[in-house]
């Protein structure tokens, strides 16, 4: 029998499920539902339509006939209940959409802050192509404009809004950029570059209240009781998983919908995958969050793969991400996280995850030249976590030594002595526990 | 087949030995595209990105735009053996 797949959310989670339940079964009746209009787009290259490096027609990586070719039936449109007893699914428009299995892919949206005037004209968060291109109207016209939030999205806003010529204020709850992941001379470095580029950093500073004319953002009012007369005001200070359509349906969650290694949900054949997803990690006995495309397109295949029966558990890996911030590629690997409590970050950030802030007992290490800095976290036998800033050639040999958990017992001391060259010492042993491995290959 | 050609063969093989081609890693690329933007002969980079395939591609001329640009790292040039070349690009 032809079994009918119903999948909620149209990003990278809900994208990556359809194609590998087409891939695995010719068969089965795919349906897509999303309540954005636009083809499947790339969602961190909205950042980069902002500092106008691509056109808007860049964002699509998929052909025009794609769900055609793939015999997946799209709908634009929301849904906006469950019943997960009579299998079926709720449109907007009044539909009722039968399902065999169901997944809930329906990401995460920006939090706002709690103060008065965030309802006024002018004030942003970008989350979609239609916030990016409502945030490239305003600034056409906005001759300053104030930003809020510590991760990577608050960065890019500032960066974005500076480059398209808007006078722009970036406002730190603490006295340094992205404080939980990022140690102080990273962050220092990232400011300096910001600063550079034009942007106005003011730390220790939070808005108290946002003030309009006319329904427009007009100027905004800072805990130093400073007034700063603005047009925009872009915030981007954690993001919330979707909840509202898992909890129509009874399903359990608690950040995010509650789902086990196979990616199931309290409901019977009811899945989730991607940023709303809050997933069990066996090793730690805890349900975490992950805001990553990678781990959303990963996520999202092994949904597939379990909604087919193939029982095929989720194992995250090492956490990684790479990101460019203030201009510098960043590698993040494993557990690199800083204790200092960082009040803006909501729940998570955009491009974050929860497990680099797991705090590694280990030693660091470090080593800088002028725009590169590298940070390892060194435990007893293996390397536990990286921060690899500008420069990347150490970048995938410290992915293999950190993914692998190679032991580095021998060349440990040698690490942690502080006339070393870190870039040749693990270059080399990367290389040695390689040889063998490459020789192997067929 | 004389010892000339012999020695033609292997110079040929040696200097394909030493071309580099780009070579992707899948996991870092969030298709933002900004590779294929930029790729003179309009090649599309990202697909190669997002699946991993080396840029194994005739026309590709290994410029490096796509590698500079990237801002995530994802491609880097890799000397490629005569076997890649004609293998990954036996398809097209
Ligand atoms: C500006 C920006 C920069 C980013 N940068 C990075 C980065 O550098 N690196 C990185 O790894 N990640 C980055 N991310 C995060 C990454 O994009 C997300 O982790 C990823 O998109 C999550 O995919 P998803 O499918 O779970 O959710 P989403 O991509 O959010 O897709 C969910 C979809 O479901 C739809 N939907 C929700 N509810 C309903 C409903 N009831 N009915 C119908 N449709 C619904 C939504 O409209 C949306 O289209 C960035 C995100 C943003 C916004």
């Amino acid at each position: 029998m032809t079994r009918r797949y119903l999948i909620i959310g149209t990003g990278a989670a809900g994208m990556a499920a359809a194609e590998r339940l087409r891939l695995t079964d010719p068969r089965a009746e795919i349906t897509l539902v999303g309540e954005e209009p636009h083809p499947f787009y790339s969602r961190p290259g909205l950042a980069y339509l902002l500092l106008g490096h691509i056109p808007e027609g860049q964002l699509f990586p998929r052909p025009k006939d794609h769900f055609r070719k793939l015999r997946i039936r799209r709908l634009h449109a929301r849904a906006t209940w469950i019943d997960a007893a009579a299998h079926l699914v709720g449109l907007h428009d009044g539909t009722r959409l039968p399902y065999d299995v169901l997944l809930l892919a329906t990401g995460a949206r920006a939090a706002r802050p709690q103060v008065p005037g965030m309802d006024l004209e002018g004030v942003v968060t970008l989350d979609t192509l239609a916030d990016c291109r409502c945030i490239l109207r305003l600034a056409r016209r906005a001759r300053r404009a104030v930003v809020v939030g510590g991760g990577i999205t608050a960065l890019e806003l500032a960066e974005g809004l500076a480059a398209r010529g808007v006078e722009t204020h970036y406002l730190l709850r603490r006295d340094r950029y992205w404080g939980r992941v990022l140690d102080p001379v990273e962050s220092r470095l990232v400011e300096g570059r910001l600063e550079h580029g034009g942007v106005r950093i003011h730390r220790r500073t939070q808005i108290l209240e946002v003030y309009g004319r006319k329904g427009r953002v007009h100027a905004v009012e800072t805990n130093h009781g400073r007034l700063i007369k603005c047009q925009m005001v872009a915030a981007a200070i954690g993001i919330r998983p979707r909840l509202e359509l898992a909890i129509t349906g009874g399903l359990a969650v608690d950040r995010g919908i509650l789902v086990d290694e196979f990616m199931r949900t309290s409901a019977q054949e009811v899945f989730a995958a991607g940023d709303v997803a809050q997933v069990y990690d066996p090793q730690s006995g805890e349900h975490k969050l992950d805001s990553l495309w990678w781990v959303a397109l990963e996520q999202g295949r092994a949904a597939a793969d379990n909604m087919l029966g193939l029982a095929r558990p989720y194992h995250k890996g090492v956490p990684f991400n790479v990101t460019r911030i203030g201009g510098l590629t960043t590698t993040i690997i494993g557990a690199v996280g800083q204790s200092e409590e960082d009040q803006d970050l909501v729940t998570i950030t955009r491009g974050d995850s929860e497990t680099w802030r797991d705090r590694p007992d280990a030693f660091a290490v470090e080593a800088s030249a002028a725009c590169s800095r590298l940070r390892l976290l060194v435990g007893r036998r293996h390397i536990v976590g990286a921060l690899i800033m500008g420069d990347q050639t150490l970048s995938r040999p410290l992915q293999d030594l950190i993914g692998c958990k190679v032991d580095i017992a021998p060349i440990r001391e040698r690490l942690l002595h502080e006339s070393v060259d870190l870039c040749a010492l693990i270059l080399e042993y990367w290389e040695r526990w390689k040889e063998p491995r490459v020789a192997a290959q067929p | 087949m004389g010892l000339s050609d012999l020695f033609r063969r292997d110079a040929q093989r040696r200097q394909a030995l030493a071309q580099a081609q780009v070579v992707p890693q899948a996991v870092r690329c969030v298709q933002c595209g900004i590779c294929s933007y930029n790729c003179p002969l309009g090649i599309d980079v990202r697909a190669h990105a997002h699946s991993g395939r080396p840029v194994a591609d005739r026309h590709c001329i290994t410029c490096g735009e796509c590698v500079a640009r990237c801002p995530r790292g994802v491609l880097r040039f890799e000397a490629c053996s005569v076997l890649t070349l004609d293998a990954v690009d036996g398809g097209r």
